[in-house]
């Protein structure tokens, strides 16, 4: 594809990611949260509650500490949109994960500028996340340059298996730091999604109104994206595979919501440790494999 | 629509109450009532909070805190006081200590009576509370569309 269409077809599957993946996320936060009720031996709330939460965080007055920080939560936001458009159009995966520890770091930017002791404990604990599954992510990408023989996403649909069958092992280590990306516990350092667990609201905790409402929205952007990721693995040669790569998604997720219920929140040693030798281990057996032999 | 009612998060201050109260507002909360049905979240951050719900009376110790919180909390917000002590003083109104109820230091939208609370009080004040939030959201709207 020449570079004007690759630019071309980003910016339209942005703008599709942009209105979809809230949509879809949104759901699935609202299934996230009764299954985890269910879970608890409670009712839940109703399927809509994320919904409901965020108009209202937008209803809120509009204050922050610092003014900036509006500004980088809209970077961030803007930044997964770029990163979710790219994925689902098909296009560089070593740049999608790129971009979207980019949105990650101005999502700590906003964290740190408000200055608070508690936003500032959540963003160094999130500085830790990302170096914790940084390295699994590059080696993502590298595995699936190895099986696919391109960075590009649709690479996979000219594949007669899908890449599960050759690079299973970047897989494991993919759903090991999944936990960490969708910030569920045991992993859910930075910003707990319950408050018992929690040195206030970690990162959001100068976070409010209307800047609050669009970090719920990012969240929900990432884990589609994420989710996608998984889904990947699946797909090969024949279109139809995609609905395979919906439901190992699915999958995954409940297994995170299942894992999130059942595991209190770990020190961040042991989330730094466990990730990376997750990563050297599945990563580099898998990798080696791929180069050598 | 006002979606101020639909989700109702709420923070909880022990001011100086017994106790008593605060075990019937985290029943409330707990799995038995299932408060998230209807969306009530327990915050533990005031920034996100939307209902402030205080036991206990105010004091001089204490009266700094209420209003802290209350000043952090963003409009549109509703305060119940939660017992008697928090409404009143309650049996401790003649304390050498003790100013009063919450109102002494911040305005109070809703009192909820009872030694201790009962869930099903807190629950009906809760429900007062989302009412009360809608109405401040849409004179919320108003006065951005009159400015
Ligand atoms: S109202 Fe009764 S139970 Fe509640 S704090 Fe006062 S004395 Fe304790």
């Amino acid at each position: 594809m020449d570079p004007l269409m690759t630019i071309i077809v980003t910016l339209i599957g942005t703008v599709i990611f942009a209105i979809l993946a809230p949509v879809v996320g949104c759901l699935l936060a609202g299934l996230d949260r009764k299954i985890s009720a269910r879970m608890q031996g409670r009712v839940g709330p109703p399927l809509l509650q994320p919904y409901y939460d965020v108009r209202k965080l937008f209803e809120k007055e509009n204050v922050s500490v610092n003014g900036t920080e509006h500004t980088y939560i809209i970077c961030a936001l803007i930044f997964a949109f770029i990163a979710g458009g790219m994925f689902y159009s098909g296009g560089n995966l070593l740049l999608v994960t790129f971009i979207i520890t980019l949105s990650s770091l101005f999502f700590i930017i906003a964290a740190y500028s408000s200055r608070s002791p508690y936003s500032e404990i959540g963003a160094a604990r999130e500085t830790l996340q990302v170096m914790s599954y940084e390295p699994m992510v590059l080696f993502m990408a590298v595995g699936f340059f190895l099986a696919t023989g391109t960075f590009n996403v649709s690479g996979v649909l000219t594949m007669d298996m899908p890449i599960i069958c050759s690079i299973w092992l970047v897989f494991l280590g993919l759903m090991f730091i999944l936990t960490i990306k969708l910030r569920k516990s045991p992993f859910d350092l930075s910003m707990s999604h319950h408050a018992h667990q929690e040195i206030v609201r970690g990162m959001t905790t100068e976070m409010s109104g209307p800047t609050l409402g669009m970090v719920e929205i990012l969240h929900w952007c990432e884990n589609v994206l994420f989710l996608g990721w998984i889904g990947m693995f699946f797909v090969w040669g024949n279109p139809w595979t995609i609905l395979i790569g919906v439901a190992a998604a699915l999958i995954a997720y409940f297994l995170e919501i299942w894992i999130d219920n059942n595991f209190a929140r770990v020190k961040w040693q042991f989330m730094l440790k466990s990730a990376w030798i997750v990563a050297l281990v599945a990563a580099g057996i898998n990798l080696s494999f791929l180069v050598f032999l | 629509m006002a979606f101020a009612s639909k989700s109702p998060w709420v923070i909880h201050y022990d001011g100086s109450s017994c106790n008593g109260c605060d075990i019937e507002v985290l029943a409330t909360l707990c799995p038995g009532f299932d408060g998230e049905r209807f969306g009530v979240i327990n915050t533990g951050n005031p920034k996100h909070a939307d209902i402030f719900l205080v036991t206990g009376s105010v004091n001089e110790q204490n009266i700094d805190v209420v209003r802290e919180i209350y000043d952090q909390m963003i409009e549109p917000k509703v305060v119940i006081a939660c017992g008697i002590c928090a409404c009143s003083g309650g049996v401790f109104h003649d304390c050498y200590n003790v100013m009063g109820g919450v109102d002494k230091a911040i305005p109070v939208d809703i009192y909820a009576p009872g030694c201790a609370i009962r869930p099903e009080t807190l629950i009906d004040a809760i429900v007062q509370a989302v009412g009360i939030l809608d109405e401040k959201s849409a004179a919320m709207r108003e006065a951005k569309k009159g400015a």
